[in-house]
């Protein structure tokens, strides 16, 4: 569209590359459903630093803190609980408040969903918006990082955040034991037996680590038949739902015909934090290591039950 | 006393027979993959001095033992309640649109059910059944109150029109905690769009005996329904005394469709279509009309639940969407049908 103009210092180029480059990987990830929202394009470029930052959602929160802009964040929403410092305010990312958010004079609101077309209401108030729609790979996770960091000043530090978490990742999936036939879970994300598959986030950690979800289908998120998780048999069960739900290992156990199960007969019930598990930040390195953890002291000589 | 007729005979066995067939596929069709032969084997197997050897591995008995016939007998449970306490409601308040919806009970064991989900922390899901159960209650007390004290005269219409704005006002207080604690949404969401058990016999052995104290005294008061159903002054001059038997009635079927409504979370239509379709069917006498309600409902919760869990396995659809999408069209081609006569 535009000639290049090649009399700007070399650094400003590079600079603006790094930039076009970010901006392209969000757009390419905003998903395929809203294809016009993209308004992360603009916050990128660079007015100069945001000195009030107002994060709508826990994962942004982490994210923001995680690289380094921290100290410019003036408010997050009633449920980023991480890190502490962090100053939680009562303001809502699920029925998010104009006016509310406004009250902080933010220069950049960085937020995951567009509920009740918040974005909108923003920048028609002159304030920037990053919008970082749940990451579908840990890709989109080091990408929305970068976005974070290119947005915030802390382009470096989210960099030098990325690549140690690409490493610290590989590092843990290399510890994980190689078995031949992956072992199979169960993720619970509720007692109602709300599950995930392979396709989603979180599967897609699982995957890394060796395991695959008993669950399949096109619904990413499907309610399973009680039936069918007896009938799977899963080699592991991971309950996210000790904090909602009040599950736990033994709870599970009593459940009618459940003490059958491989899981509970070898105890492999284990719970994994709700929010680690959930969110697709920083933390997922957390998780990640958990959950090895676990895989790890499973035998590798496992006889086919 | 009036005696049986062959026709009520023929309409009982009619339905008895729909209900042994919904038993029949509810406990052959399911996501795990049961051989039928096998699950014939098993039930036999069950019979007294037979011994039959199905095939079956210990996990398989227990998928067919422990979840699939506890639900279908859970299913049939709560299908019987639900259309039961329809056809009451709708007797009671001579109003065919009279239903636990339009009562408030479903929203005040919603509104129950959320508080407990919210506030309970990690307690709430035990504490949901009672707390759905006293909300069910509240709300139908609350509505009866209501209508008694502004209605006057034309109570029955009032107390609905009460029922309504009770239950607008729950649903409202609901979403109000809802949103103040919308990490719990999946939970209140899953409840509201009910299902039948997740804790095999359980739930069965938690609801039975409301229920049966309920459909005992509506099957007393059969007959009353019908004398009733001509106007409270003939009721009065037969000797009812139509205020306390409505009082009576509306308790029962509100403690059963609580107790129900507690373990299953919300499932709508079964009490206004059920009794419609059965009315067309065999007219709107109460001595046929509450026990083939009765068998129908439970028959038609059994067969929804069949394609809850397998129209899109191996995930599974919440029963509410299932009966919601088999109730409204047909409770549309009921009403048209009946034109006139509503």
């Amino acid at each position: 569209m535009h000639t290049p103009r090649t009399r700007r210092p070399r650094t400003r180029a590079m600079l603006t590359a790094a930039l076009t480059t970010v901006a392209l990987i969000a757009s390419a990830c905003s998903g395929t459903a809203d294809d016009d929202a993209a308004p992360a394009d603009q916050t990128t470029a660079a007015a100069g630093e945001p000195q009030a930052i107002v994060s709508l959602a826990p994962t942004t929160t982490e994210m923001l803190y995680a690289v380094g802009a921290g100290e410019q964040v003036v408010a997050v929403d009633e449920r980023s609980d991480y890190p502490e410092e962090a100053p939680v305010t009562e303001l809502s990312g699920y029925t998010p408040n104009l006016e509310a958010i406004l009250g902080y004079a933010p220069d950049l609101v960085v937020l995951s969903d567009d509920s009740g077309d918040i974005v909108d209401g923003l920048e028609r108030s002159g304030v920037e918006v990053l919008q970082l729609p749940a990451a579908q790979t840990l890709d989109d996770t080091y990408a929305q990082l970068e976005q974070v960091g290119a947005a915030t000043g802390h382009i470096g530090e989210a960099a030098e955040l990325v690549s140690r978490m690409r490493g610290e990742i590989d590092d843990i999936v290399a510890s994980v034991p190689e078995r031949e036939t992956p072992l199979s879970y169960f993720h619970e994300l509720d007692d109602t037996y709300y599950t995930v598959t392979d396709a989603t986030y979180i599967g897609e950690v699982y995957s890394l680590l060796g395991l695959t979800s008993i669950a399949t289908g096109d619904d990413t998120y499907p309610q399973l038949s009680e039936e069918l998780i007896l009938e799977a048999d899963p080699d592991v069960v991971f309950l996210a739902d000790g904090q909602c739900c009040g599950v736990t290992p033994e709870t599970v156990a009593q459940r009618p015909g459940w003490d059958g199960l491989t899981a509970v007969r070898e105890d492999r019930v284990h719970m994994v934090d709700e929010d680690l598990s959930s969110r697709w930040g920083p933390r997922v390195v957390d998780f990640m290591r958990e959950v090895a953890a676990i895989v790890g002291q499973i035998p590798v000589n496992q006889p086919a039950p | 006393m009036t005696r049986p007729s062959p026709r009520h005979a023929l309409v009982l066995g009619g339905a008895t027979l729909l209900l042994a067939v919904a038993v029949l596929l509810g406990t052959l069709i399911g996501p795990a993959g049961l051989t039928p032969g096998g699950v014939v084997l098993e039930l036999v197997d069950r019979l007294p001095l037979v011994d039959v050897d199905s095939g079956f591995t210990a996990r398989q008995q227990v998928i067919l033992w422990e979840i699939r016939i506890p639900r279908v007998v859970l299913g049939a449970i709560v299908g019987a309640m639900l259309a039961i306490a329809g056809a009451t409601y709708q007797g009671v308040f001579r109003n065919p649109l009279a239903d636990p919806y339009l009562l408030g009970v479903s929203s005040g064991a919603g509104l129950g059910a959320t508080l407990a989900i919210v506030v309970g922390g990690a307690m709430g899901s035990a504490m949901v059944p009672p707390a759905a159960f006293a909300g069910g209650m509240i709300a139908v007390l609350a509505t009866y109150t209501l209508g008694r004290s502004v209605g006057g005269g034309r109570s029955e219409v009032v107390i609905i029109l009460a029922g309504v704005a009770v239950a607008a006002f729950a649903s409202a207080v609901q979403t109000f905690f809802m949103q103040r604690h919308d990490d719990t949404l999946r939970q209140v969401y899953s409840w509201m769009l009910g299902r039948v058990s997740t804790s095999g016999w359980t739930d069965v052995r938690t609801v039975l005996p409301y229920v049966i104290v309920s459909v005992a005294v509506m099957a007393l008061f059969r007959r009353t329904l019908d004398v009733m159903a001509v106007g409270d002054a003939e009721a009065a001059t037969l000797g009812i005394a139509p205020a306390r038997v409505r009082l009576v009635l509306i308790s029962v079927a509100t403690l059963g469709t609580a107790a129900v409504v507690s373990v299953s979370g919300l499932i709508g239509f079964v009490g206004i279509v059920i009794p419609h379709a059965v009315r067309m069917l065999i007219g709107p006498g109460h001595r046929l009309l509450l026990p083939v309600s009765l068998l129908t409902g439970a028959a038609f919760l059994i067969l929804a639940d069949v394609v809850a869990r397998t129209a899109t396995s191996p995930a599974e659809l919440p029963i509410g969407v299932v009966t919601a999408a088999i109730g409204a069209p047909f409770f549309l081609i009921v009403l048209r049908r009946s034109r006139g006569h509503i």
